[in-house]
């Protein structure tokens, strides 16, 4: 069975906010209707949205890392979600795993959103409706868009390549393989959810060039291989009051 | 959590509802069985329970208000099979419609009274468990995720009920009341028990998600920085009870006073007159409002972890 799921690569994420801002985007454009921003240009302005971007700071000065977090519904496997709602509105794909609320049947009684853990169901003000990310179900079967074109529009914004999506149950799939060899793991696993969306940790960087890849040695005048005194000798004399 | 008073409203109205016709019902069944003049038995049997449907249709009004579409209300009755606030949904016109019943039979005399109101008995004890089971149901909320949540709610119910019983019976001056007063005051204080373990239970439960857990990064030392947006959110107005410290010891302090200490001193010295009794059933309903007010409060939702600070 399918499981779509986007992995987060918090290695490569510079917390820039084109995937939110492609999101809704997106996602206020549609057929199922606007997510409303309310009092946009006054002083406390606020609206819904279905993907934010956090920043967290890691460690103690000045030891410190700043992680920057996107968080979007999980499309947990076990969704405590879906069996809490009265009307039936919100419900989990077979095909495709796919959590998804229905804006016709919802009541808006936020009874799921107390379910959710993660604080990623946001209720719209105008709609008067429960809404969260659909994984764009209408970009990514959409014969009218190109093929390249059919995935969410937060990964195709990410201009750092830090989401990928596909199918975490398909084990040759890109996002299984990047699970299996980066190490990816999901979201508070001691709560039961089983989130499909799984993150990449952080990691040591490490600079993978051979100094052979910086000379050029087939250079006729030898240039780069010129010792430093030579290649350097001009900066050298900056200091050499 | 943020405390929502048409939510708040909703459960106190109805447990008291619930309770009331709990109370009369067994008083009129006992009754009836022990041969007490029917007349007398059963204008307080109509009386109360035509009190119990006004609560309950009060708080059916009041759980309108929560909801963004009341429109699609009867939608809600979908999900019984998995979701115990649609049982709940479906429960309460139930239990309203088997009370108004009981009513038009118990008016007539009619032999019937005795089997719609054990039906209607019993669809209260279902409601009591659907509402308390809403709560429990969510899991990850610790504070709620305890059986004593259901005891609580369904024992503190009763005790208002028993209580309006208790001023009913001083009002029509019958000789039931006496026995009403004490039982009222053995529920309240048997809610005050439940209650202040559940406080207890609460205050000692140990931490289960973490910062660290919810980002997965393992460092003991992580500081949120930005929440992604300037001006809130949903996430900062619906989990969250916006009030400090001081909101919830006065909240706790108005259940104690209020809803127990005040209602069992009046009960216990009043001499079962009308006044004292429905005084005592008022204040007793503040305090159960402050102590619903309380519930919600003190719910922590592991999604505040990832709202610690704005910027
Ligand atoms: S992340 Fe929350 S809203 Fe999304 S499927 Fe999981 S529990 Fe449901
Ligand atoms: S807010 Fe809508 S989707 Fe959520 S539980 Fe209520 S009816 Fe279901």
């Amino acid at each position: 069975m399918t499981q779509l799921a986007l992995i987060i690569d918090l290695n490569v994420c510079v917390g820039c906010h084109a995937c939110v801002t492609n999101c809704k985007q997106w996602n206020t454009s549609g057929a199922a209707g606007p997510l409303s921003d309310l009092n946009a240009y006054g002083a406390d302005p606020n609206g819904t949205f279905f993907n934010r971007v956090q920043t967290f700071e890691v460690g103690e000065y000045p030891g410190t890392q700043t992680v920057h977090f996107p968080k979007s519904c999980l499309h947990c496997e076990d969704p405590p979600c879906v069996p809490v709602c009265p009307t039936g509105a919100s419900y989990k794909r077979v095909e495709d795993g796919v959590v998804l609320v229905d804006y016709d049947k919802c009541i808006g009684c936020k009874y799921c959103s107390w379910a959710c853990p993660y604080g990623v169901r946001e209720f719209d003000e105008q709609r008067k409706v429960m809404t969260k990310c659909t994984l764009c179900v209408d970009r990514i079967y959409n014969p009218a868009l190109p093929e390249r074109e059919r995935k969410p529009s937060c990964v195709l914004a990410c201009p750092a390549n830090a989401r990928l999506f596909g199918d975490i149950h398909d084990p040759e799939s890109e996002v299984s393989r990047a699970i299996r060899e980066q190490g990816g793991y999901q979201l508070m696993p001691e709560l039961g959810t089983n989130p499909s969306n799984h993150y990449l940790p952080r990691r040591k960087s490490e600079l993978r060039i051979r100094a052979d890849q910086l000379e050029r040695v087939d250079n006729p005048r030898l240039i780069d291989t010129l010792p430093d005194t030579t290649r350097y000798a001009p900066m050298n004399a900056d200091y050499d009051i | 959590m943020r405390p929502a008073f048409s939510v708040i409203l909703l459960t106190t109205l109805i447990g008291a509802g619930q309770g009331l016709f709990l109370t009369l019902f067994a008083v009129d069944a006992i009754g009836s069985l022990r041969g007490i003049p029917t007349a007398e038995l059963r204008s307080f049997a109509v009386v109360g329970s035509v009190l119990s449907l006004c609560l309950c249709a009060l708080g059916l009004v009041a759980s309108f208000f929560h909801l963004g579409h009341p429109e699609r209300a009867w939608r809600a009755a979908a999900g019984w099979r998995t979701s115990w606030l649609s049982r709940e949904v479906v429960a309460l016109p139930a239990f309203m419609a088997s009370v108004a019943g009981f009513v038009m039979a118990r008016h007539a005399d009619s032999p019937a009274a005795l089997w719609i109101g054990l039906g209607a008995a019993s669809l209260a004890v279902v409601l009591f468990v659907c509402t308390g089971m809403v709560y429990v149901s969510i899991r990850i909320i610790r504070e709620w995720a305890s059986s004593l949540t259901v005891v609580n709610y369904a024992l503190l119910g009763m005790a208002s009920g028993a209580t309006l019983a208790a001023a009913i019976a001083a009002f029509l001056d019958s000789d039931v009341k006496e026995g009403l007063v004490l039982g009222a005051m053995a529920l309240i204080a048997a809610g005050l028990v439940t209650r202040g373990a559940s406080l207890i239970r609460n205050a000692r439960l140990p931490v289960k998600s973490t910062l660290q857990t919810a980002i997965g990064v393992k460092h003991p030392k992580i500081v949120q920085r930005s929440q992604g947006a300037m001006g809130g959110s949903f996430n900062t107005r619906e989990f969250f009870h916006g009030q400090g410290a001081d909101a919830l010891r006065n909240a706790l302090l108005g259940f104690l006073a209020l809803g127990c200490v005040v209602p069992l001193v009046l009960l216990a010295f009043g001499f079962a007159s009308a006044v004292t009794c429905s005084v005592a059933f008022s204040t007793q309903f503040v305090g159960l409002v402050a102590e619903r007010w309380l519930f919600f409060a003190e719910a922590r939702h592991p999604q505040n972890l990832y709202y610690q600070s704005i910027a």
